[in-house]
């Protein structure tokens, strides 16, 4: 049974710090996607939101907040809140409720206005929190952890501050085309260098923006999308949403500490061409592999990647997490240029044919972006989506067939998207 | 002026400095040998477990006061609260640490005055107690790692 949905509409309001209400952001996305998708409002049967934790009551409750901004039409709606994931797993509600015939025509939306600076926990005094005591007890912020993961890829495989510039230069380089961009500007490895430490490793322009912004997708059943005179849409056919396996032995915000494997074996290493001995995989692998196998394909059908670059040396994880090349071959894979756009040139080991390469954020990445929570996941399937249908101006992959679109975000939330032509 | 002030832990439970030796608490199961940092009192979470998972199996744990260097890092910037900090802000360092016996990683600051240029992967590390923040009458203490000299 195919489980292929199809992605007709994709639209977004640009990334930036705007100062005004999510709710408009969501409703310009949504209004964008459903003209890409050429569908009226009232043609939609559900309506899926994902949820910001701030402006309000979970983002006053997001799915119906955007249905009354287009208008109440009577529509079936969801919400969730999935930190980082919390725009997959908006599409994957939409895609469970298509698949089982429940509706034809489904818009997900998602939209953030983002405070200045750190993230930081809800507030109020909540000593049972892990988020909150994280801060208060370690002044551990996102960029903490982030720095202890580039520190630990510097020590383990031999990452340089270099490599971390070059992952920035790049995809600042991606961005530079992008409408829907925040930051639209060169960076040269020197920026990076110069600009101030925030948690030693990482500079400030290693680490990720927090921004304002809204996504939005038109998603259909492949009956509905034939009936519509598409007859080869761009399609979904596998979403992972996995949560970890027991011990998680990586260390994650907001925890204190990882799970102890004295007692269970922890996940094996992954070995050659991003397969796997053992039965288990770490986390962020093994949310990349469940979306592999459901969609029966693997990391050498990819022609491009959106991954989840937090910081620069996050992106070197995730080429490994994805199965680009093996442990601690992200350092040769970026220096190749294989992950750039048009920037393959062979000399590398990696599961990608030498030639072709995979591009690894074309539409700029969150360093172009900065994180818009709750609709980042959603911008990611729409850039996957503009580059399957070839229409990435500025920023194309040559000939783009299939892509995976991944994240991670607190307790134990992650997701993978795969989309194809 | 002069008087000490008294020391109390930022958070109760969570470490003992009894007998000079400081000690993460948490619990493990006495069932399949699990142990877990903070505490976890709920029911042990290791799916192969075969005990009663009610929270009877739990009981209070000592963790190892050495381990080694997993990663590190500082902070620059003041981070929001409810991290309490003082004014003007001072920098601090985080260190990951490996706890050999019970295979696991823990976080923790790092003690005054040792930043990451005095700390490398692998490095040998012990546990102390620290100061975390204070107020007029109250230093409030928190476990913090320090380099084996």
């Amino acid at each position: 049974m195919s489980r292929d949905i199809a992605v007709l509409g994709a639209g977004m309001h640009p990334w930036g710090k705007w100062g005004r209400n999510f709710v408009e952001y969501g409703l310009a996305a949504a209004r964008a996607a459903l003209a890409d998708a050429g569908l009226a409002w009232n043609d939609v049967q559900y309506v899926a939101g994902a949820d910001t934790i701030r402006n309000g009551y979970p983002g006053f409750i997001a799915g119906a907040t955007f249905a009354q901004a287009l208008g109440w039409s009577g529509a079936r709606v969801s919400s969730c809140y999935a930190a980082c994931a919390s725009g997959a797993q908006a599409i994957d509600n939409a895609r469970a409720r298509i698949l089982a015939g429940l509706c034809d025509v489904a818009l997900v939306v998602g939209a953030d206005a983002a405070p200045k600076g750190f993230f930081k926990p809800v507030g109020g005094d909540r000593p049972d929190d892990p988020d909150w005591l994280r801060f208060r007890l370690l002044g551990a912020t996102n960029p903490i952890y982030f720095a202890l993961y580039a520190r630990r890829r510097m020590a383990v495989h031999g990452a340089t501050l270099d490599d971390f510039a070059a992952v920035k230069v790049k995809n600042a380089r991606h961005g530079l085309a992008n409408p829907n961009a925040r930051y639209r500007k060169e960076v040269t490895a020197e920026d990076v260098r110069e600009s101030a430490v925030v948690a030693d490793p990482l500079r400030l322009l290693d680490i990720c923006a927090t921004s304002d912004g809204g996504a939005a997708l038109v998603l259909t059943s492949m009956e509905f999308a034939r009936r519509h005179g598409i007859s080869a849409p761009v399609r979904i056919p596998a979403l992972s949403t996995v949560t970890p396996t027991f011990p998680k032995t990586v260390l994650d915000l907001p925890d204190f500490a990882t799970d102890s494997a004295m007692t269970v074996p922890e996940p094996a290493e992954e070995v050659g061409r991003g397969r796997l001995v053992g039965e288990t995989r770490p986390f962020r692998s093994a949310i990349a592999h469940a979306a592999y196998e459901e969609a029966g394909i693997g990391p050498e059908d990819l022609s491009l990647a959106e991954v989840y670059d937090l910081s620069t040396a996050l992106e070197l994880d995730w080429y490994e997490d994805i199965g680009l090349c093996e442990p601690g071959g992200a350092e040769e894979l970026l220096r190749s240029g294989a992950t750039a756009l048009g920037g393959a040139s062979g000399g590398y080991r990696g599961v990608v044919p030498p030639g072709r390469g995979c591009p690894v954020n074309p539409s700029g990445g969150l360093a172009s972006f900065g994180e818009a929570i709750p609709a980042q996941a959603i911008a990611q399937v729409c850039e996957l989506t503009w580059q399957l249908r070839g229409r990435a101006e500025g920023r194309q992959v040559t000939n783009a067939q299939a892509g995976i679109a991944v994240n991670q975000g607190l307790f134990g939330h992650g997701s993978a998207v795969i989309a194809v032509r | 002026m002069g008087t000490t002030k008294q020391r109390r832990p930022a958070i109760e439970g969570w470490y003992t400095a009894e007998d000079g030796a400081v000690r993460l608490l948490g619990t493990r199961c006495a069932s399949c040998g699990t142990p877990y940092f903070p505490r976890n009192e709920l029911a042990c979470r290791n799916p192969g477990c075969t005990g009663p998972k009610d929270g009877s199996e739990l009981a209070e744990y000592a963790f190892s006061g050495r381990g080694t260097v997993w990663s590190y890092a500082d902070s620059r910037y003041k981070p929001p609260p409810p991290y309490v900090s003082p004014d003007p802000f001072v920098p601090y360092t985080v260190a990951a640490v490996e706890l050999e016996a019970e295979r696991m990683v823990v976080l923790g600051q790092v003690v005054p005055g040792v930043g990451v240029d005095g700390l490398a992967v692998g490095m040998a590390v012990e546990l102390t107690e620290g100061v975390l923040y204070e107020d007029d009458e109250t230093a409030y203490t928190v476990w913090m790692w320090r380099p084996i000299s």
